[in-house]
């Protein structure tokens, strides 16, 4: 592998990752829900954009058409449905030592999965690049050996659509 | 550091993210954000162990990613569909509000 | 066997049938309870007189005819319990006897009783008497006989606390049954010692019953202590149950006290029939009293007949004296009876059966007789029965004074009248008997004794003057109902008659019982003294007759004067009307030691059993203590911290369960920290 191209992406990849923590970060602090799910969509597309890098193109997509197309304008519907969810303080009023106790959480669980990563034997092998995927390899594999799994997400789907559809449906009189 | 590391280490830091959200913020539809949040990060881990491991071409972790993709999309689906069924229940999407399963 | 025979056992089981019918009976179903006891009782005397007729029709025959009818009652290991009824001419004559004396008192009662609130109870009671009276009669078994004779006993007290409304009744109830007790008590002894020797209780048995000669050998052989033989030992005890019922010196106290009970019981039960229980006990086993070594000889004096006939003589004189004092009606009747009682005892045991038996009989008669005449008299009287407060009945009431005359003629044993026969064979015997002429003269004196205080006692209520509180003076005394009257003349007219039997130149009845054939002999009158026998006992008879009315009916008694014995011997007389302080020696003597060995029994209770129950009791509690501290202090707290850990871990628990899931996602993040942790320290290896 061309030493420039390494060192490209490497560049894309350090600045998709800063897009994508920045955006992950935006999302869960800002007080403003919309904006919240905007900064959210763009934490989507930079993760899209890392799986590009890393030679998954169909995942890429799907990432962009799912996350970024349906569940961020799912949420923003449901932002509009529940009227008291415009704009929300940051943390529950005064609530500082349940903040103290979360925090204690999240960096524990960090701290331990970037200690594990840092001192995983995983990181240290050789990396050998695989041969680019293509769409149709993707189709030849889901249509052959992950058949019966993508028949059953296909009905799960369907499934939760109608759950969704039968649990948010507005109760009628005497019928829900 | 080796892509595989830096690619788990954003992984990481994108879970620890989510996980800080779903903890801190009380209204339900940001913690649902914060738990998509979780799950792309794992998703993340799939297709960065696929394109560093052994075996790429038997693209496993391509199609875990998309399954995945497919019940987190059914996931928000119902999830969502939940807080809204609540908020007409209760008038609110406070998380902290909503103890009635108090032991 | 016959009919009469097979089916003896209906004698006794109607009058029962009949008690219990008018026991479930309503209290104001008089008519039906009388008619039931009448009707049943009137059966029980046909089938009497039946089986009295076949019990003559085959007398004929050589030895005791006797038709014994055995059944299995239960079987207990190998050994069957068999009871069964008898019929020989004893059972006849009394069954003929009990019944016909007994109906006339049933009808006399449905007149007697007619006011009583408790009509239906009182014919109860009287038919389960009857039942029970016949049932002792008829019994081949000395089991049977004691079930029976303890029933009779019952319903003695039954009927004597009939009107138990007064305390004086219920006292003299008590008083009956316990003192019969006594020598029930010794009776039952007897019964289990006979057992034990014999094997059976069955009189007969076709050769095996406990008085027939084989068994009789054998007890005469068995000595039991100080040279008295088994045989006279059970004798003895029997004889004390016989003493006890028949209310012989000592146990007679409960005799007088029993007149408490409606006059028609005390003709029926505490006259005539009952009390003959003791005298026909004692004829019943007069086999095993008369068991002498030398083989079954009716007049062989053995030392039991010695002791009945020295019992039954004192007690006639004994009695006799007291009757000369009392005052009561009824009590003087009583006395009297009790005498007679020992009259019939002394002729069982110097003149055998047949003798004690005929007195028996005739004094049933003549006994209710003056017993249904003293009831007349009260009823008529309104209740009175203290002699000196009647007189001059003979006018307002002339039946029942002719009828009670008769009977007081033939309890005196005035000449021709049938008491004079029957005790004049007892006199004869006792002037025949070999051990000693004392009974004779006892016998004679109370003759004497008994003409003089029924004289006395006649002048008292029937002659003289109306005596009666002035309260009373303005109810004239009014002449009993027919239904009362007439078992009077019934009675009277067998008074006179019946004695007819027993002559000595037609001794029919002794020849009945006896089972030897019956002649017509005029010239017995003159054989061996019986004339000289008669003469005396008439002149006695004639003397106490003579001498009662010289010093009560010769001139009229003064009203509230004091008796005339009193004013000649004042100190005598006081012990006499005291009944010679026989209730006041018990009372002194065996209620006190009875109290005494009570309080005795009472302390030994109280400190020796009750201390060793209640250091039994200390010792229980002490550890049932320890067992309560070890069980607060150590077992409970054990519990109790292990259930309050449990709750205070639920308590956390559910405080975990706080319903913030936010809480749980916490939790989760710890768990899952710590689950890396541990799998790459430790876990990974």
């Amino acid at each position: 592998m061309p030493k420039d191209l390494s060192e490209r992406i490497i560049l894309l990849f350090t600045i998709f990752a800063i897009l994508t923590v920045t955006g992950a970060v935006a999302a869960m602090s800002l007080r403003n829900l919309v904006h919240s799910v905007l900064a959210l969509t763009v934490a989507f597309s930079g993760l899209a954009a890392v799986y590009l890098l890393l030679g998954a193109q169909f995942v890429g997509l799907a990432q962009i058409l799912v996350y970024v197309g349906a569940v961020a304008i799912l949420v923003v519907f449901a932002i509009l449905l529940t009227r008291d969810s415009g704009t929300v303080p940051l943390i529950s009023g005064g609530s500082w030592r349940l903040l103290r106790g979360s925090g204690i959480v999240v960096f524990a669980v960090f701290g331990v999965l970037a200690w594990a990563i840092c001192h995983s034997s995983v990181g240290r092998h050789t990396v050998h690049l695989s041969h680019d995927t293509s769409i149709y390899e993707i189709g030849n594999v889901m249509m052959q050996r992950f058949a019966l799994p993508l028949e059953i997400v296909g009905a799960l789907l369907t499934v939760a659509l109608i759950g969704a559809v039968t649990i948010a449906m507005q109760e009628k009189e005497g019928r829900r | 550091m080796t892509p595989l590391t830096s690619c788990l280490l954003l992984s990481a830091l994108l879970f620890s993210i989510g996980l800080a959200g779903a903890l801190v913020r009380r209204n339900a539809i940001l913690v649902l954000i914060g738990i998509e949040l979780m799950l792309n990060a794992a998703n993340l881990n799939f297709i960065a162990f696929w394109r560093y491991g052994s075996h790429a071409e038997a693209l496993t972790g391509v199609m875990f990613v998309i399954f995945s993709i497919g019940v987190a999309a059914a996931e928000a689906a119902v999830g969502l569909a939940l807080i809204i069924s609540l908020y007409r229940h209760t008038r609110t999407t406070d998380v902290d509000k909503l103890n009635s399963m108090r032991g | 066997m016959s009919w009469v025979v097979r089916n003896l056992w209906l004698i006794p089981v109607l009058p029962a049938l009949a008690a219990g019918l008018s026991a479930v009976a309503k209290q104001r179903q008089r008519n039906f309870a009388a008619s039931l006891a009448i009707g049943s009782m009137g059966g029980a005397f046909v089938l009497s007189v039946c089986a009295l007729w076949h019990a003559i029709s085959l007398s004929g025959h050589a030895g005791v005819v006797r038709e014994v009818v055995n059944f299995q009652w239960l079987q207990y290991g190998s050994e069957p319990l068999k009871l069964g009824w008898m019929l020989d001419p004893l059972t006849a004559v009394m069954l003929g006897m009990i019944s016909f004396v007994g109906l006339l008192i049933f009808i006399y009662s449905a007149g007697y009783m007619a006011d009583d609130e408790n009509f239906t109870r009182f014919f109860c009671f009287l038919s389960l008497f009857a039942a029970a009276m016949l049932g002792v009669v008829i019994a081949n078994s000395l089991l049977l006989l004691f079930m029976c004779w303890e029933l009779v006993g019952l319903t003695s007290y039954l009927l004597i606390g009939f009107w138990y409304q007064r305390p004086a009744a219920a006292a003299a109830a008590k008083k009956a049954f316990i003192t019969t007790r006594i020598g029930d008590l010794a009776f039952l002894i007897g019964i289990v010692w006979l057992y034990s020797q014999a094997g059976t209780l069955l009189f007969y048995d076709h050769g095996a019953g406990c008085m027939e000669q084989t068994a009789l050998m054998h007890l005469v052989a068995q000595s039991a202590w100080l040279g008295v033989s088994a045989s006279t030992g059970i004798a003895l005890l029997i004889f004390a149950g016989a003493v006890g019922k028949s209310g012989q010196v000592p146990l007679h106290v409960w005799l007088p006290d029993a007149m408490e009970g409606p006059t028609p019981v005390s003709a029926l039960i505490h006259a005539a029939t009952m009390v003959a229980a003791g005298v026909f006990l004692v004829a019943r086993v007069y086999p095993l009293m008369s068991a002498h070594a030398g083989g079954e000889s009716a007049l062989s004096a053995t030392t039991a007949l010695q002791v009945v006939t020295w019992i039954g003589a004192i007690t006639a004189v004994f009695a006799a004296l007291i009757a000369v004092a009392q005052d009561d009606i009824k009590r003087i009747l009583a006395y009297s009876t009790v005498s007679q009682l020992g009259y019939m005892m002394m002729g069982l045991g110097v003149g055998g059966v047949a003798v004690g038996m005929f007195h028996l009989i005739t004094h049933a008669f003549f006994k209710a007789l003056l017993f249904l005449g003293a009831g007349s008299v009260i009823h008529g009287c309104h209740g009175e029965q203290d002699i000196r407060r009647m007189g001059g009945l003979k006018r307002f009431m002339p039946i029942t004074f002719a009828t009670y005359a008769i009977g007081m003629l033939a309890l005196c044993g005035f000449p021709l009248f049938s008491g004079f026969w029957s005790k004049d064979a007892i006199l004869h015997a006792a002037q025949e008997w070999s051990i000693s002429r004392v009974p004779f003269y006892f016998g004679a004196f109370g003759a004497l004794l008994t003409a003089f205080y029924m004289t006395r006692q006649v002048c008292y209520v029937f002659f003289g003057e109306d005596a009666r509180d002035a309260r009373l003076q303005q109810h004239a005394p009014h002449e009993s109902p027919t239904i009362m009257t007439m078992p009077l003349v019934i009675l009277a007219t067998c008074a006179i008659l019946l004695g007819v039997i027993g002559t000595p130149a037609w001794p029919w009845f002794d020849s009945f019982l006896n089972a030897l054939p019956t002649t017509v002999n005029g010239s017995r009158f003159f054989e061996g003294g019986v004339l000289l026998v008669m003469l005396t006992s008439s002149l006695v008879v004639f003397a106490g007759l003579g001498l009662g009315w010289w010093l009560y009916g010769r001139e009229r008694i003064v009203m509230g004067s004091a008796d005339v014995l009193e004013d000649m011997q004042p100190q005598l007389f006081k012990i006499l009307r005291n009944k010679f302080y026989v209730d006041e020696l018990y009372q002194a003597t065996f209620l006190r030691w009875n109290a005494w060995l009570s309080r005795v029994s009472d302390w030994f209770d109280r400190w020796i059993w009750s201390g060793a129950v209640r250091a039994v009791s200390y010792v229980v509690l002490g550890l049932s203590w320890v067992a309560r501290s070890a069980d607060t202090y150590v077992v409970n707290p054990g519990f109790d911290e292990g259930c309050e850990a449990v709750r205070d871990g639920g308590r956390a628990f559910s405080r975990l369960q706080d319903g913030l899931t936010q809480n749980y996602l916490r939790l989760v993040g710890v768990a899952f920290a710590v689950l890396v942790i541990f799998l790459l320290w430790d876990g990974g290896r």
